[in-house]
């Protein structure tokens, strides 16, 4: 297949299970609902190492917002229940709560609930107040700028992690190009997340090491410069690529921007250096959902 | 299906407890069935058909025409449907309630909602005391749902209040909040002596700035972000709590009774 002189891979993106949250920031403005929310979306790219992979999901219209103030919704994705409810309190309460002007509350409404401001209503040291308003627990716990008012739970549901293509350019500049219009388009689609640094990973990674300690190293068969010494998987005139990773709440959300993302690549086309899109395919050992490149693009 | 519809033929010196007459209890039972059920009427006991005409078969809809202020234990711990009573209503309105609504088109007598666990309650008219509160000795008042008050209410308004919401758009008695251990209780209107008298948490919501009381302290001028939402809430209910002109969100707040765990709030509209 190739779409504007861009060859899509007959491979497929190897996605794998996990447990995924969704929560909402608001403030007084929307310049401090987005501070609040990449403080708690920070350090949070792969599951690898950072315990959760957090994105911001959407900046949302006051009209949108449980109290009417600008807001920012953020998704955090964790392989487990347990896992995902430590992440989603620690980053709450270190983030959110000490954000000033800020306010939390969930962002799914079924699901399994975990604690969101739950526990965090012990900081008030008692002087702190709960409100039942439509079946819903808000705590109201007393800090130095006024009150931080937050849900006291949130929903847990099954979602998918680790949804990838791989953008093949001439150049690096052309690589995160393509990258950059890619993410822009896909940042419009609700229910994803791109965890990594502005949506974009350089570093993709194999399953395995040689090294006995490491569960993942570094993606060789698609690092140009090994293109001479490795079962390299590139072309010559292949000088960079990069990663777009997804992590959605389902098989659909995720194949969906997919398509918007690798659409927005084709767009760029051959003439700007794009040559190739692939995908990380780990040949099953990663997990169950395998997302097909040529039949998202059919 | 036709809501099951009582109506009064006569006003009977003593009064009536019409506590057999909710949904759940009405719910597979025939219209002959309903009229030979017995009401205690004072000392003695009466058939349903020789104080009210009977019509209608939805017994999950149940209206009360022609009421008075004698028919006590209306909707007592009703478990769902509706209640709708056209007049006055008596004691002991909605005692107990589980779930479902009741509208009342005129006044009710005293200990209306009490101990209500869930559901609307709404009167067009007035309530007397004890709204929402416990009854005598007991410890727990109204523990959720939601009543909303057109007119005044009396004294001791959620008294030993739990949780839920106590809606006036009128005047409160003394006494309102007396007692309370946690919920909301809004007033629209003016409110009598002694608000809040030993409440331990809970939020008194006023339009108007009640009299002051050693009792409360000045927290300041606030703006409180909860407000918006619980007013959003009310949003469903035909009353002006639910008109978007009311809703504000800077207030005076006041904490108290400070002779008690002074966990609770007076929060008092600004401008």
């Amino acid at each position: 297949m190739i779409i504007n002189g861009v060859a899509i891979d007959a491979t497929f993106a190897e996605a794998f299970p996990m447990k995924a949250t969704r929560a909402i920031i608001t403030a007084q403005n929307e310049k401090w609902a987005m501070i609040s929310a990449q403080a708690m979306t920070g350090f949070a790219t792969s599951v690898i190492a950072c315990g959760c992979e957090a994105g911001i999901e959407r900046v949302l219209d006051p009209s949108e917002t449980p109290d009417g103030r600008p807001g920012v919704s953020i998704m955090i994705f964790a392989m487990g229940g347990k896992g995902l409810a430590k992440q989603l309190e620690t980053r709450a309460g270190q983030c959110v709560l000490t954000s000033p002007t800020s306010a939390l509350f969930a962002g799914i409404d079924g699901g399994t609930r975990i604690a969101l401001g739950k526990n965090l209503r012990y900081f008030g040291d008692g002087f702190q107040v709960a409100k039942l308003i439509d079946g819903k627990r808000y705590w109201r716990i007393p800090v130095m700028d006024g009150e931080f008012l937050t849900e006291a739970t949130t929903g847990q549901v099954d979602a998918i992690g680790g949804g990838n293509f791989l953008v093949l350019a001439e150049s690096q500049p052309q690589a995160l190009a393509a990258c950059e219009a890619a993410i822009e388009e896909m940042r419009k689609i609700p229910n994803v997340i791109m965890p990594f640094p502005g949506g974009v990973v350089r570093s993709g990674s194999k399953v395995g090491s040689k090294y006995a300690a490491l569960g993942a190293s570094t993606n060789d068969a698609f690092c140009p410069t090994l293109k001479g010494m490795t079962k390299t998987d590139l072309s010559p005139e292949i000088e960079s690529v990069m990663e777009i990773v997804i992590d959605g709440l389902t098989k659909e959300d995720i194949a969906k921007v997919m398509r918007v993302g690798i659409q927005a690549v084709c767009d760029l086309g051959s003439k700007n250096g794009i040559k190739r899109i692939s995908a990380g395919n780990y040949g099953g050992k990663l997990g169950p959902f395998h997302f097909h490149l040529q039949e998202i693009m059919a | 299906m036709s809501a099951l519809t009582f109506t009064l033929k006569q006003r009977l010196d003593q009064r009536v407890d019409m506590s057999p007459l909710v949904c759940q209890k009405l719910v597979d039972l025939e219209l002959a069935e309903i009229a030979a059920l017995t009401l205690q009427n004072g000392k003695r006991k009466i058939r349903v058909d020789e104080l009210f005409g009977i019509t209608g078969s939805d017994t999950q809809n149940i209206v009360i025409k022609n009421s008075f202020g004698k028919l006590d234990f209306i909707g007592k711990e009703l478990d769902g449907g509706r209640i709708t009573v056209e007049g006055d209503a008596g004691a002991y309105l909605g005692l107990g309630m589980k779930s479902g609504e009741i509208q009342v088109s005129g006044d009710v007598g005293l200990y209306a909602a009490c101990e209500m666990k869930k559901g609307l309650l709404k009167i067009n008219g007035n309530a007397g005391d004890f709204l929402g509160a416990a009854l005598p000795g007991n410890k727990m008042g109204m523990k959720g749902g939601t009543i909303l008050v057109r007119g005044n209410v009396g004294e001791r308004a959620g008294d030993h209040m739990r949780r839920g919401n106590i809606l006036v758009e009128g005047n409160v008695g003394d006494y309102c909040g007396s007692r309370m251990t946690a919920g909301t209780i809004a007033v629209m209107g003016q409110t009598g002596r002694y608000l809040g008298f030993a409440m331990r948490r809970g939020t008194l919501l006023l339009w108007n700035q009640p009299q002051a009381s050693a009792r409360f302290n000045d927290c300041g001028a606030h703006t409180l972000a909860f407000l918006p939402i619980l007013f959003a809430s009310f949003s469903k209910l035909d009353s002006k709590f639910s008109d978007s002109s009311a809703a504000f969100n800077r207030v005076q707040r006041y904490a108290g009774d400070m002779s008690e765990m002074g966990r609770g709030e007076v929060l008092v509209k600004i401008g």
